[in-house]
C-alpha cells in the first residue's frame, strides 16, 4: 500500500475523510459527491484504493459504474479503460481524466481535494500517484 | 564467568563491576536487553570483527537460550525439536565471555547513572546499551480478548500452551490470515484439531501475495482441513472462565477450546519509552541504529527506522550488521531500510513474494499459470526491471528474483523467458527458440499428460509431423488444458525450421487468456470449476482478475452450469444488470416495470403516473416490447422508484439483462375476429414462466394470435404464431443491425407442448451459445438442424432440456427491485459514500 500513500509535504493539504476501505466493494467503486462534481473511488483486488473525477475523458460516462479489473475500470458507455492510478485512458484511446489524492490510514481513506480541483484537471504534482 | 550467572534458577546474584571487569584490562561494557535473534545477530557480528573489544552482557526475558524464532512454527508442527532451533547454545556464550542472564526481563534504565535494574533488582552498568526487545503479538481489543486460552504466537511459551491444548484435541480458532496464523493454524491441524481461520481482508496473506495466489493458498489449506472465513470480522472472544467461542459480526459464532490470535505485532517499545528515548511506532534510530541517546542503540523489531517498523528477520540481520560494523569502530555504514521477501513455513506449500508486486501505471505483469502442477507464478516489471514477484506452488526461483529485485538489474534481455526461471534456455536467453532449443529431451513440456521434449521431437521427426494438432494427436502433448501449446509450437519450430508455419490462432475469449469461449465453457462443466478463481487458475489466465470482456462472461458461464450452486459474481456484471436499471448516457437510469404480456391496468398506469410525478421523472416512452419506459431517473431514487412501483404490484421488466426482457403479444381470440388462440394469455403463461431467467444476451418473445402475425413474433428469439390447428414455433429472429427473420422449427397442438419447447429452446441456447452471442447468430453457426435433433428428433432430450430450464428457474426468479427496494440488498451501489464541501 506504501506506494500508494501520498506523502504531501505541503502544509495546506487538506484531507477529507470519506469513509472506509470496507465501505467501497472489492473491484468496486462508490461515488463521493463535491461541489465541483462527482469524484468515484475504486478499490482493487488488491485493496488498494484511488479516486478518479467520475466522469470518462471520452463522453463523461461515470467511471464509477465500471467493471473493475487489476488496475483499470472500463467505462460503462463505450468500453474505454482507464488507468486508476494516473485518470490516462488506455490506448489506443487518448485522454485523460482527472485524479485525487488518496490517503489510507489503517481502515479509513481521506481524499485531498484542494489539491485537485478538477476544473484544474485533478491533482496534477500533489500527488504520489504518478 | 560463573556458571551461576547463566541459571534462570538460580538465585540473584548483586553483581559488582569489579567482578564483571576482573577478567582483563578495563573494556567497555556492552548491555544487550534482549537475548532474541536481532540482538545476538549483533553481538555474533560484533565478535567477528572486534573479538574482546566489549564485555558483553546479554539479558534475555526467556528461560531459554537464544533460539530461531522463525523455527516456531515447524516446532508446533512437529517437524522440529526445540534443541534443533536452538542457535546459541549456553556453551556458546560462556565461550565467548558472555554474561547471559536468561529469565530476567530488564525493567528499567537509568540513563544518568548509565545502568540497567532488571525484574529481580540487578543493577548492571553500561557503556554502551542495546536495546532488542523485539515485539510484542498485537492483542485486538474485543470483549473476552483477555481470557485463559486466548494465545499469541510470538514465543515458545505459545508455542507450549498451543500444544498442550492440541494434545486435548478439539477447535482452535486462529484469528488472522497472515504469514504466523497460517503458520499456527497448520501446526495446530496437524497436531489433530479442528481449525478456523478467521481472516478479515477478502483474501489471505494480503499483504504477501496477490489475490490469486491468496485463493490457491486457501484451496489448499481447505484441502487440509483447515476451515478459512474470509472476510470475517471478530465482534467477541466469548467464555466464563476459559474461552469457549468466537463471535463474528455477522452474528456467526465458531465454537472453540483455544483461540491463537495472530493478527500482528507491536514493537516492544515500553523499556525505551520509559527511559525517555524518542519513540514513535517504535524507539527511533537513525541509520547506524542510534537512540535519542548517544550511548543506546536499539536494533530489531522494536525500532522505527525512517518512519518504517519492520517485522521479517531479513531487515533484523542488516541492522544488526551496521549497528556490529560501528560497535567495532567502523565508519560508514548505514542502514537504508530494506527490500524483503516472504516464504510460508507449511510442509508442502510452497508460496513466495517479495517486492511491490501491486502493479500500477508503467508496470506489466509476467503471469505465468500451469494448472496441472498447481503452480501460479507472477511477475511484475517496471521499466526493464524486476518490482515484483509472487510464487505459489513453484518457489524455487524466488531467491533468483529476489536478488534481480534487489540488485535492480536490467532484465530487458530475459523478459520472455524468465517467468520460467533462472538458467532457462540461458543459451541465448533473449530467444524462446533458443531456450526451447536448450532445454533437456527429458524435460516435461506438457504437464497434465507428462509428455517430455524428447518424445515431441522424436514424434515430429519421426512421423513428419508439420502442425500442433498432429503433436496433440500422436503424443497428446497440449491435448488437455492447452496450457503448453505454444511451447509444443516451438519446438515444432525449433525442429522443422523453415518447414514450420504455425496455424492459424483460433478467436481466444479476450486478451487474458488464449482459449476460446467454448473451449472455457467445456472446462468449467468437464473439471467441475465452480470459482471464477478455479477458472483463471485452470484456464490459466495471463491476468490476476481478468477483465471487463471475460468476467461478465465466466461470470454467467458458471451461473449456467452451476444453479443453485455458484454465487452470483456482483462486480462482475456489467452496471445495468447490478443497478437493475438501464443506464443512460449523462448517467440517469431509465426504469422498466414488466407489463405480463403487455397487459396493464388502470391501477398500474396511475402508479407509474404518480411516480412520475413525484420523481419529476422527464421521459415517459412506450416500448417497442410493448411496455413503459420512464428516463432519466437518478441513481439515488432507483430503490424509492421501485418500492411505490411495488407497491402497485408491478416488478421489474429485466429491461436491463442479457436475460428475458418481455413476451410480446395481440389480442388473439379473446376480442380479435381473426384471433385463432389466446394469444394473450399464452403469452402471458411464457412471461411467467421465463422471467428472471440469465442467458447468454437478451431474448425476447412474442405470440401472434393469426399468421397474420401482428406481434412480430418471426423475428423474435423464440416466436409462436397461433393457426387454428395449434401452434408454430419460430426460432432465432431479431430485429436490430443485422435483421433475421427465423427459422420454423416445429408445430405443435398444445400450450403444454409450447411451455415445454419454449423451456427446452431456452436452456440449449444458455448452455451452447457464447456470452454476448444473440439467438440469431447462433441459430446461423450451428445449423436449424442441430437445434431440430436437440428439440424436435429427441423428446427425452427436449424434456431434460426443460426440466434443467426450471430447475435453475427456481433460483432466479426473485424481484430484484423489491430485494432492493424493501430489503436493503446491495445498498451501497445506490448511496453516494460521502457528500463533501
Amino acid at each position: 500500500m506504501d506506494s500508494i500513500i501520498m506523502e504531501n509535504a505541503a502544509a495546506e493539504t487538506v484531507w477529507t475523510l470519506v469513509g472506509t476501505v470496507d465501505d467501497i466493494p472489492v473491484l468496486g467503486s462508490r461515488v463521493v459527491r463535491t461541489p465541483d462534481g462527482d469524484i468515484a473511488l475504486f478499490r482493487t483486488a488488491a485493496d488498494e484504493v484511488f479516486a478518479l473525477e467520475d466522469a470518462c475523458p471520452h463522453k463523461r460516462g461515470p467511471l464509477s459504474q465500471g467493471i473493475v479489473h487489476g488496475r483499470r475500470v472500463t467505462c460503462p458507455l463505450h468500453n474505454w479503460v482507464i488507468e486508476l492510478a494516473t485518470g490516462e485512458a488506455v490506448a489506443p484511446d487518448e485522454g485523460r481524466t482527472g485524479h485525487v489524492p488518496v490517503r489510507v490510514d489503517g481502515r479509513s481513506v481521506a481524499i485531498a481535494l484542494g489539491e485537485a480541483k478538477l476544473s484544474r484537471g485533478g491533482c496534477r504534482k500533489a500527488c504520489g500517484h504518478v | 564467568m560463573d556458571m551461576h550467572l547463566s541459571s534462570n534458577n538460580g538465585p540473584a546474584v548483586e553483581l559488582n563491576e569489579a567482578e564483571l571487569r576482573s577478567a582483563g584490562p578495563a573494556r567497555e561494557r556492552l548491555v544487550v536487553v534482549g537475548n532474541g535473534m536481532a540482538g545476538m545477530k549483533t553481538v555474533e557480528e560484533l565478535l567477528a570483527k572486534a573479538p574482546g573489544r566489549f564485555d558483553v552482557t546479554v539479558f534475555g526475558a526467556e528461560p531459554h537460550p537464544n533460539y530461531n524464532r522463525i523455527m516456531l512454527s515447524p516446532v508446533l508442527a512437529g517437524e522440529k525439536t526445540f534443541d534443533q532451533i536452538v542457535l546459541n547454545s549456553r556453551e556458546w556464550y560462556d565461550a565467548n565471555g558472555i554474561t547471559l542472564l536468561t529469565g530476567e526481563p530488564v525493567e528499567g534504565i537509568d540513563r544518568e547513572a548509565k545502568t540497567v535494574v532488571s525484574q529481580s533488582g540487578r543493577v548492571v552498568p553500561y557503556d554502551r546499551l542495546l536495546i532488542a526487545t523485539g515485539s510484542m503479538p498485537f492483542i485486538i481489543p474485543v470483549p473476552g480478548s483477555t481470557l485463559p486460552g486466548v494465545i499469541g504466537f510470538r514465543d515458545l511459551a505459545d508455542v507450549d500452551a498451543m500444544l498442550a491444548a492440541a494434545a486435548k484435541g478439539g477447535r482452535a480458532v486462529v484469528i488472522g490470515g497472515g504469514l504466523l496464523g497460517l503458520e499456527a493454524a497448520n501446526g495446530l491441524r496437524v497436531k489433530g484439531m479442528e481449525v478456523t481461520v478467521v481472516h478479515l481482508m477478502p483474501t489471505l496473506m494480503e499483504r504477501q501475495l496477490d489475490p490469486s495466489a491468496g485463493m490457491l493458498l486457501q484451496r489448499e489449506l481447505e484441502r487440509r482441513g483447515i476451515e478459512v472465513l474470509t472476510g470475517a470480522d471478530t465482534a467477541e472472544i466469548v467464555g466464563d472462565e476459559w474461552v469457549s467461542a468466537v463471535r463474528l459480526k455477522d452474528g456467526r459464532e465458531l465454537p472453540a477450546d483455544i483461540v491463537v490470535m495472530a493478527v500482528g505485532i507491536r514493537p516492544n517499545m515500553a523499556l525505551g519509552k520509559a527511559a525517555g528515548l524518542d519513540c514513535g511506532r517504535g524507539i527511533r534510530v537513525d541509520d547506524q541504529m542510534r537512540t535519542s541517546d548517544p550511548s543506546i542503540y536499539a536494533v530489531g523489531e522494536c525500532v522505527e527506522h525512517r518512519g518504517v517498523t519492520w517485522g521479517l528477520v531479513a531487515p533484523l540481520f542488516e541492522m544488526a550488521k551496521v549497528l556490529a560494523h560501528d560497535l567495532a569502530g567502523g565508519e560508514g555504514a548505514a542502514y537504508t531500510g530494506s527490500v524483503t521477501s516472504t516464504k510460508l513455513k507449511v510442509t508442502g506449500v510452497d508460496v513466495f513474494s517479495a517486492g511491490d508486486f501491486s502493479g500500477g501505471a508503467g508496470t506489466e505483469d509476467i503471469v505465468f499459470r500451469d494448472a496441472a502442477r498447481g503452480v501460479y507464478k507472477r511477475l511484475v516489471l517496471k521499466d526493464g526491471k524486476l518490482l515484483g514477484a509472487v510464487l505459489y506452488g513453484d518457489t524455487k526461483d524466488g531467491a533468483w528474483y529476489f536478488s534481480l529485485l534487489k540488485d535492480g538489474a536490467d532484465v530487458s534481455a530475459e523478459r520472455d523467458t524468465m517467468i520460467f526461471g533462472q538458467g532457462f534456455g540461458s543459451a541465448d536467453a533473449g530467444d524462446p527458440n533458443a531456450a526451447i532449443a536448450a532445454l533437456p529431451d527429458s524435460a516435461e513440456i506438457c504437464g497434465c499428460n507428462g509428455v517430455c521434449k524428447g518424445t515431441i521431437v522424436k514424434a515430429i521427426t519421426e512421423k513428419g509431423l508439420t502442425s500442433l494438432d498432429e503433436v496433440k494427436a500422436h503424443t497428446k502433448a497440449s491435448a488437455s488444458c492447452g496450457g503448453c501449446s505454444g511451447t509444443v509450437e516451438r519446438l515444432l519450430a525449433v525442429t522443422l525450421g523453415d518447414g514450420f508455419t504455425a496455424a492459424p490462432k483460433v478467436k481466444p475469449m479476450c486478451k487474458c487468456t488464449h482459449h476460446t469461449h467454448d473451449a472455457v465453457r467445456a472446462a468449467i462443466v468437464d473439471h467441475g470449476l465452480k470459482t471464477m478463481a478455479d477458472v483463471f487458475q485452470a484456464m490459466e489466465w495471463t491476468t490476476p482478475d481478468g477483465c471487463a470482456s471475460c468476467r461478465p462472461a465466466l461470470n454467467y458461464y458458471l451461473l449456467c452450469a452451476w444453479p443453485g450452486e455458484y454465487r452470483d459474481d456482483y462486480q462482475s456484471r456489467y452496471i445495468n444488470e447490478r443497478a437493475h436499471a438501464n443506464i443512460q448516457k449523462d448517467g440517469t437510469y431509465s426504469v422498466v416495470p414488466r407489463m405480463w404480456g403487455g397487459l396493464t391496468t388502470a391501477a398500474e398506469l396511475r402508479a407509474i403516473a404518480d411516480v412520475v410525478d413525484k420523481f419529476a421523472i422527464p421521459t415517459v416512452k412506450v416500448t417497442g416490447g410493448q411496455r413503459i419506459d420512464l428516463f432519466g431517473v437518478k441513481k439515488e431514487d432507483l430503490p424509492a422508484v421501485w418500492a411505490d412501483l411495488n407497491a402497485a404490484g408491478m416488478v421489474s421488466g429485466h429491461a436491463y439483462a442479457k436475460g428475458l426482457r418481455t413476451v410480446k403479444t395481440c389480442v388473439g381470440s379473446e376480442w380479435c375476429r381473426f384471433g385463432t388462440q389466446d394469444s394473450t394469455g399464452l403469452g402471458v403463461k411464457l412471461e411467467r414462466m421465463t422471467w428472471g431467467t440469465w442467458t447468454p444476451h437478451k431474448v425476447k418473445l412474442a405470440v401472434s394470435g393469426c399468421p397474420r402475425n401482428c406481434a412480430e413474433a418471426t423475428i423474435k428469439d423464440l416466436g409462436v404464431v397461433c393457426i387454428d390447428s395449434g401452434y408454430e414455433l419460430h426460432v432465432g429472429g431479431n430485429g436490430g443491425l443485422h435483421v433475421r427473420a427465423c427459422d420454423l422449427l416445429v408445430r405443435v397442438a398444445t400450450e403444454e407442448e409450447v411451455l415445454e419447447y419454449t423451456g427446452a429452446f431456452m436452456q440449449l441456447y444458455r448452455e451452447e451459445a457464447r456470452y454476448l452471442e444473440r439467438t440469431a447468430p447462433w441459430v446461423e453457426r450451428v445449423g436449424l438442424d442441430h437445434i431440430k435433433a436437440a428439440l424436435v428428433d429427441d423428446p427425452e432430450r427436449r424434456r431434460a432440456l426443460n426440466a434443467r430450464f426450471l430447475f435453475s428457474q427456481t433460483f432466479s426468479q426473485d424481484d430484484p427491485w423489491a430485494e432492493r427496494a424493501a430489503k436493503g440488498v446491495d445498498r451501497h451501489e445506490f448511496n453516494l459514500l460521502a457528500e463533501v464541501g
